[in-house]
């Protein structure tokens, strides 16, 4: 172990295509429930979208946000905003220095809606219709802003972008910020809102998308034979961080400790992951000496797992490659099945997943696996969640990104 | 086609109320949009876009800064869309 200052997590928030909340959503996954539904839209006719379905947000914000909210933030902040309060509140509103809180949400792709509906009002209505606010709702970094503003951070806003790592190096940043002494209290996550013709054309095009249009539900399958791509979803989720010291002294509730950080580039190819998952085992490693734990502490890793062909058997084989015969007592769990893929979103709400099977001692199951790729080379949990083992344990979130981004996450025990 | 004041007052408030949060029956006549609506300049020129949309007039950009209060903004409607 380190001598680097102990981060603790105390408060969960989220908004997913499985609930409006932290507790719908684990109720939900626990359950085995899929987010996926068909779009209610004419896209497929009037665009020639190959795909009618998505994970989209169960709750609308709307529904929660104040009218200017709605109106002065891009969807993909007023996710973050939505799962930021309710974290906020579930670690007990902290009374805190703003100069020794930070606030690192990230967003993969950013602003899009507001991007793409600027883009349309310019050209059919031309620029005095625009509306002012269209930048700071555009930018990458508004999410990371707005919660901020919201909560008075002033020990550095960050916003980085690692396409679908990005909310997992959103945790693994803010780590870092308590650790160097920056900041006590770390609000960080992640968030995506791109449900929109635009970014599904641009992925059914790249052919990562499943296509079973017949079964939304079914769609997402990592790790089944039949699996077909990734399934486009929504949503934020944010963990509120905190120096183990500083959660102490006020009494929190500790959910669990994030004990280490990996991280690792492949430089093999700008999608692909590298075959032999060179990268991938080196940010798991990392991860694991950051918090000096071995590989027979490990009984957990929540899975980047996508449902693409390639990709769920490159991150099991770096996993066996990583832990050797003590594979056998990893409990895999692909979330993905259940919530889809939330981009930006997703190394959060895996984040917060992992530390939701370690403070209850349960792995959420992967549903859909039918019949499983005989080259998967780790046990999955299927369909019922599986109880993990009393004492000190330590959970992986692996979360990767197109770009060769890898992130890897140990949380265990307090 | 001409708006009344009053027909003036009731959209620009649905508007200035759409992006403040305030009760449209606090948008009166007299109020000022920075001091009592506390509205900022970017909110301000939210507010005038969607009433040059509602309303069929220009606002020039150099006469916004003369609209000190909610009558102020009807009036100057008012006159442009005569």
């Amino acid at each position: 172990m380190t001598s680097a200052r102990e981060v603790v997590v105390t408060g969960l928030g989220a908004t997913t295509p499985l609930g409006g909340d932290v507790a719908s959503t684990w109720e939900a996954a626990l359950a085995g429930v899929s987010g996926a539904r068909t779009l209610k839209n004419d896209w497929a006719e009037k665009y020639g979208i190959p795909v009618t379905f998505a994970a989209t947000i169960k709750v609308d914000p709307a529904e929660v946000l104040s009218r200017p909210e709605t109106k002065r933030m891009d969807p993909s902040a007023q996710y973050a905003i939505v799962a930021t309060r309710e974290a906020w509140a579930d670690a007990g509103s902290p009374e805190i220095d703003g100069d020794r809180l930070g606030a690192v949400v990230s967003s993969g792709i950013g602003g899009i809606q507001t991007i793409l509906d600027g883009w349309d009002t310019l050209r059919e209505r031309g620029a005095r219709r625009m509306l002012p606010m269209t930048v700071p709702m555009l930018m990458p970094n508004s999410p990371s802003a707005y919660v901020s503003l919201e909560l008075g951070a002033r020990a550095g806003t960050h916003a980085l972008v690692s396409a679908c790592a990005s909310g997992a190096e959103a945790v693994g940043y803010a780590v870092d910020m308590i650790r160097s002494g920056r900041a006590d209290v770390v609000v960080a996550g992640g968030t995506e809102a791109a449900i929109h013709p635009m970014p599904l054309g641009a992925f059914a095009a790249s052919r990562t998308l499943s296509l079973r249009n017949d079964d939304p539900q079914g769609a997402s399958r990592p790790y089944d034979i039949d699996r077909d791509g990734f399934v486009l979803g929504e949503g934020a989720a944010v963990l509120v961080l905190e120096s183990a010291e500083h959660a102490a002294a006020r009494g929190a509730r500790v959910y669990a400790t994030i004990g280490g950080v990996g991280l690792s580039s492949d430089a093999y190819h700008i999608t692909s992951p590298d075959p032999e998952g060179k990268g991938q085992v080196a940010a798991m490693r990392f991860a694991m000496q950051d918090a000096g734990v071995t590989a027979a502490d490990i009984v957990h890793v929540n899975a980047h797992a996508t449902s693409t062909k390639v990709g769920d058997l490159t991150e099991t084989k770096s996993i066996r490659t990583l832990l050797g015969a003590d594979a056998d007592h990893v409990q895999l769990s692909a979330t993905k099945s259940m919530t889809g893929h939330l981009l930006g979103g997703a190394g959060a709400i895996e984040s917060l997943f992992a530390v939701k099977a370690v403070a209850e001692r349960l792995a959420p199951p992967t549903i859909n696996v039918d019949n499983p790729d005989p080259e998967l080379q780790v046990p999955l949990v299927r369909d019922e969640p599986y109880k993990l083992p009393g004492g000190d344990i330590a959970a992986i979130n692996n979360s990767f990104g197109f770009g060769g981004h890898n992130v890897a996450l140990v949380v265990q025990n307090h | 086609m001409a708006n009344t004041d009053q027909e003036i007052l009731e959209g620009l408030a649905e508007i200035v109320a759409e992006e403040t949060g305030l009760d449209q029956a606090d948008i009166l006549l007299e109020k000022s949009f920075t001091d009592d609506l506390d509205i900022d300049s970017l909110s301000m020129m939210t507010i005038v876009t969607h009433a040059e949309d509602k309303f069929g007039v220009r606002i020039p950009d150099e006469e916004v800064k003369n609209l000190a209060t909610v009558g102020d903004a009807v009036s100057f409607i008012k006159s442009a869309q005569a």
